[in-house]
């Protein structure tokens, strides 16, 4: 199975808390939180897709659209 | 079906804490029944009371809220009268052990095929971080001020021994592994118990020092090793994650057919 690229991130501003797992856990240092506490993609060309942001969110607000 | 497919979405942002590991088990419940390729309609919740709890609100599922350790008692009636249905019951370790401790065995024992999913934060969260039977020695609560001396239950083992036919363990931190394990209790016909360490920040982590919630996580990458891993003879007390009991057994709904088809007879 060929590996799954990167199309976008789907954050949902309303949903995310801010908690930080995500920032925390994410393998290649892709998320952080702005100063409002929400998560944004600050280096979204490193991600690989893992999805690993995603399973763990506890808000469910945050997606991994892939190509 | 999308996962926030199976959401009632107007309840959305929940009221759970930031970092709430309820959150995380929402999640993997939900991709359970995904993967799974449920239907809303096939699925009936059934919970108690507690933060834990509440997820049964946020599901668009058939749902039942009810009373505080007795959802297992609902769900057995709801399973007897509909027992093609999927009935899964949320629980948290105050709910299903404390007060709900003699349904918790006694479903264990009868076998009837409902999938109970205890989300272990070792304490009461909703009502503001009493000990629970959980919490074991050693451990910081309202109720504790000076550290609890109580012994903890191990739910594994617990289950396992009241006749629970699949027991499995996972955590937060293994939510790709959580949500496998809710998928095979699901499909697993007879009574399954996954209990999933669910990190509560707000209370239990403030008052041991736990940290936020990535490093109450982080821990249960530290302190859990597969089940039968060479490690856990080295130190007893790391806690086993997987599946511990998988065997089959008179399920009690089919039972209970024969005897109406007993009586039928006459
Ligand atoms: C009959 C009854 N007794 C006590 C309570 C108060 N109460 C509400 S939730 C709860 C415990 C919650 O702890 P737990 O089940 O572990 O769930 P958590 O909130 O930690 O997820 C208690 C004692 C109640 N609602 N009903
Ligand atoms: S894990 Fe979810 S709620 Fe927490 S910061 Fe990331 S997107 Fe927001
Ligand atoms: S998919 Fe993986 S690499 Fe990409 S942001 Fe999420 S955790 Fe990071
Ligand atoms: S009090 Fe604890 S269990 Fe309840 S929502 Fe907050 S973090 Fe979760």
């Amino acid at each position: 199975m060929a590996k799954k690229k990167l199309k976008q991130h789907h954050i949902d501003r309303d949903w995310c808390k801010g908690c930080g797992i995500c920032v925390h856990f994410c393998p290649k240092n892709v998320l952080e939180l702005d100063d409002m506490d929400k998560v944004f993609a600050a280096r979204p060309e490193d991600c690989i897709a893992c999805k690993l942001c995603e399973i763990r969110c506890p808000d469910l607000a945050i997606e991994i659209e892939t190509e | 079906m999308a996962l926030k497919d199976y959401l009632r979405q107007r309840f959305f942002p929940h009221m759970w804490c930031p970092g709430c590991g309820h959150g995380t088990v929402l999640n993997s419940l939900l991709r359970a029944v995904e993967q799974l390729g449920l239907s809303k309609n096939e699925i009936v919740m059934a919970s108690g009371i507690g933060c834990s709890s509440r997820i049964s609100g946020y599901v668009d599922f058939h749902t039942l809220h009810t009373l505080h350790g007795r959802a297992l008692a609902f769900a057995t009636g709801v399973k007897l009268s509909q027992p093609e249905l999927n009935v899964i019951v949320p629980m948290g370790d105050g709910d299903a052990l404390a007060i709900g401790g003699n349904h918790f065995i006694h479903a264990c024992r009868r076998n009837i095929d409902i999938t109970a999913i205890v989300m272990n934060n070792r304490i009461y969260g909703m009502t503001g971080g009493q000990f629970s039977p959980m919490s074991g020695v050693g451990i910081n609560a309202t109720t504790a001020p000076f550290q609890n001396i109580d012994r903890d239950f191990d739910v594994v083992k617990m289950a396992t021994a009241a006749g629970a036919t699949f027991v499995a363990r996972s955590t937060t931190y293994h939510a790709q592994q959580a949500a496998d394990l809710i998928k095979q209790a699901i499909l697993h016909e007879g009574f399954s118990v996954v209990e999933i360490l669910s990190q509560c920040p707000t209370h239990f982590g403030r008052k041991n020092k736990q940290g936020a919630a990535a490093d109450m996580m982080e821990r249960y990458k530290d302190i859990t090793v597969p089940v039968g891993s060479k490690k856990k003879a080295e130190n007893p007390d790391l806690i086993e994650r997987g599946i511990f009991v998988q065997e089959e057994a008179p399920e009690y709904c089919r039972e209970y057919d024969k005897i109406i088809a007993k009586a039928m007879k006459g």
